[in-house]
């Protein structure tokens, strides 16, 4: 029997087809075996039963005088039709087409499903469905080293509130302080070449130089975290966090990140992670409201203990959960991200063009003072997320269908909602000059003109049969790296250039 | 004469609840003893006796246990329970009523119109 088909379940197979069987045949059961391990309503200890049937079947085939791969064939066509066979399979196991992420699966053989991880190709996954033979850290798809580094990430932020950072400080460095833990989990995770790890730890390095040691002005008007920052330092802050999260890609994408697809698969995860996150911190927040809530009862005060240890902890340490997550329920559980896409792109297609009307009908945009016209800017971002989001999960082969005409629909109004807010924002730096917010927002508004004009383009050519799907896909991807550099900007140019304000 | 995919599937469960009452047995054996049986005339493909089995061990009739083969191979063994025997008790009942029904309406002679039926005339 081939040894790469690794075996759950307590009667570990020994033998295979008896000794002295030549390996033609353990090679042909193998590839069987992969090709039934697709379907979702047959796990590994049904194939096992298979497989013992196919051996009898097989045995009885080579005494009439049949040779191995004729015997073989025969007994596959006298299993049956597959597709039957799965869909029999899922009749009587329905609820394996509903895969769950089993945490301890190793636990008792046999009691996980592990189809779902045989599903996974990868050589860690192939080690940790070996089950009790692989070392802890490598079991549930690494979970021990996702809670080790989120635990680090945790403890980091804790001691630097412990040695009573300011708000600024948490401002300038939260990304700095959890990143390099989720980092370091992709490097553990995806191994990527020395190279990347290097790249990636430079940009950290020097994003954390940079960011400390500007001289920030200290007076500020703006209040954010409970402390004055300048305006130049918030820019710079988020700057950071876009181009640190885009540089964590590299090493999410084991240094192919000049990949179309690597890119993409880079996108789905921060989509899911996003989603992950989100569920997390709201069970997260409920359970401790309920905690804080019943000690109140009993006239013990819990609520300093959550705000001095488990928030500090679990914000960041729930980013590496949140991760892991994704990561290992990656091909057990269809993704949720685009369903949510799906279902919001229509909605929001109506309130573009309501905007749009309202707009036209008002003409009032132009006046609009500069929180909305960064306002506008995010539902621009919101669009553009929608659209990659449902590429992200769409079968390129597909026809176009009424969902591309919304986008369509959709992409029209934000191209014709982005010139308005420009117009504005020309119309206001033309009257109050260059501030670093306004000159910010401008510039990731022309980003994302360009972005949403081209995505339109393309996607009437889609529409009307003259471009692949590919090339939309390729578009998108292709366009990260101009956020990170327009991130890059905000970093390293905006805080000297406008003077640290 | 091939029997048709309905009645198959109706006799599947009581045949198969009857042979493990003969003793414990593996789905190759069990489907060997099945076409021995009926002389090679109540057949279907192979896999679809496992996903039977199954059912059957989910309802409780049937129970299954994980053996080493003389091959070295392993196997899945299954014996009836005694709510399965109760179960086989039952169907058979069953069946003998519909035997019964049968053997009435298809009396042996028949008379002219079941001659014709069966086309012997």
């Amino acid at each position: 029997m081939a040894p790469e088909t690794p075996r759950p379940a307590a009667p570990t197979p020994a033998g295979g087809h008896g000794p002295g069987a030549p390996d033609e045949l353990g090679a042909l059961v193998a590839s069987w075996r992969a090709w039934m391990q697709r379907h979702d309503a047959v796990n590994r200890a049904d194939l096992d039963e298979l497989e013992s049937h196919l051996l009898d079947r097989v045995d009885a085939l080579r005494e009439v005088g049949l040779h191995d791969d004729e015997a073989f064939l025969v007994a596959v066509k006298r299993l049956g039709a597959v597709d039957e066979l799965s869909h029999e399979y899922a009749r009587v196991h329905s609820e394996r087409l509903w895969k769950q992420l089993v945490l301890d699966g190793e636990a008792e053989p046999g009691a996980a499903d592990p189809g779902a991880r045989a599903a996974t190709s990868d050589a860690l996954d192939r080690a940790d469905a070996a089950g009790g033979r692989a070392p802890f850290w490598k079991r549930a798809n690494g979970l021990a080293v996702a809670l080790a580094l989120g635990v680090g990430a945790g403890l980091v932020v804790t001691s630097a509130t412990l040695v009573g950072a300011d708000p600024a400080f948490f401002l300038r460095n939260a990304t700095l302080l959890v990143l390099p833990f989720l980092a370091a989990w992709f490097v553990w995770r995806h191994r990527p070449p020395m190279a990347a790890v290097l790249a990636v730890a430079g940009t950290f390095v020097l994003v954390g130089v940079v960011l400390n040691v500007f001289p920030w002005a200290s007076l500020s008007a703006v209040q954010a975290f409970g402390g004055a920052v300048a305006d130049t330092e918030l820019l710079a802050s988020l700057g950071a966090a876009v181009a640190l999260w885009l540089m964590t890609g590299v090493v999410y994408s084991a240094g192919r990140w000049r990949s179309s697809d690597a890119r993409m698969d880079f996108v789905r995860f921060s989509g899911e992670w996003l989603v992950y996150y989100v569920l997390i911190a709201l069970v997260g927040g409920a359970l401790s409201a309920l905690t804080i809530g019943v000690f109140s009862t009993i006239d013990v005060d819990v609520a300093w203990f959550f705000g001095q240890w488990v928030l500090p902890c679990a914000i960041p340490g729930a980013v590496l959960v949140a991760a892991w997550l994704v990561d290992a329920k990656q091909r057990v559980i269809e993704n949720i991200a685009p369903v949510l896409t799906k279902v919001f792109t229509p909605l929001f297609t109506i309130m573009l063009i309501a905007l749009v009307v309202a707009a036209v009908l008002q003409w009032n945009i132009v006046d609009a003072d500069r929180e909305l016209l960064i306002a506008f800017d995010l539902v621009l971002v919101v669009v553009l997320g929608l659209l990659v989001y449902s590429y992200s999960s769409r079968d390129p082969l597909q026809r176009p269908g009424w969902f591309d005409r919304i986008q369509l629909v959709m992409l029209v109004a934000a191209l014709v909602v982005d010139v308005f807010v420009l117009v504005a924002m020309v119309g206001r730096t033309g009257e109050f000059g260059f501030s670093p917010n306004k000159t910010a927002s401008l510039g990731l508004n022309l980003i994302l003109l360009v972005n949403l004009a081209w995505a339109a383009w393309l996607q009437l050519g889609f529409l009307r049969g003259r471009e692949p799907f590919d090339r939309l896909e390729r578009w998108q991807t292709g366009y990260l790296p101009v956020y990170l550099a327009w991130a890059a900007v905000l970093v390293l140019v905006f805080p000297p250039v406008f003077d640290f304000a | 004469m091939r029997i048709g995919k309905d009645l198959v599937a109706a006799a599947a469960t009581p045949v198969v609840l009857g042979i493990l009452a003969e003793g414990e047995s593996y789905g190759y054996a069990i489907l060997q003893r099945i076409t021995a049986l009926s002389g090679g005339e109540l057949e279907w493909s192979d896999g679809m006796l496992y996903p039977l089995l199954h059912r059957l061990e989910r309802l409780g009739h049937v129970h299954a246990e994980w053996r080493q083969s003389d091959t070295g191979r392993p196997r899945k063994h299954y014996r009836l329970t005694e709510q399965g025997a109760g179960v086989l008790t039952e169907q058979r009942r069953q069946w003998s009523v519909v035997g019964e029904v049968l053997s009435k309406v298809w009396p042996d002679d028949g008379g002219p119109r079941m001659r014709l039926a069966f086309g012997e005339v």
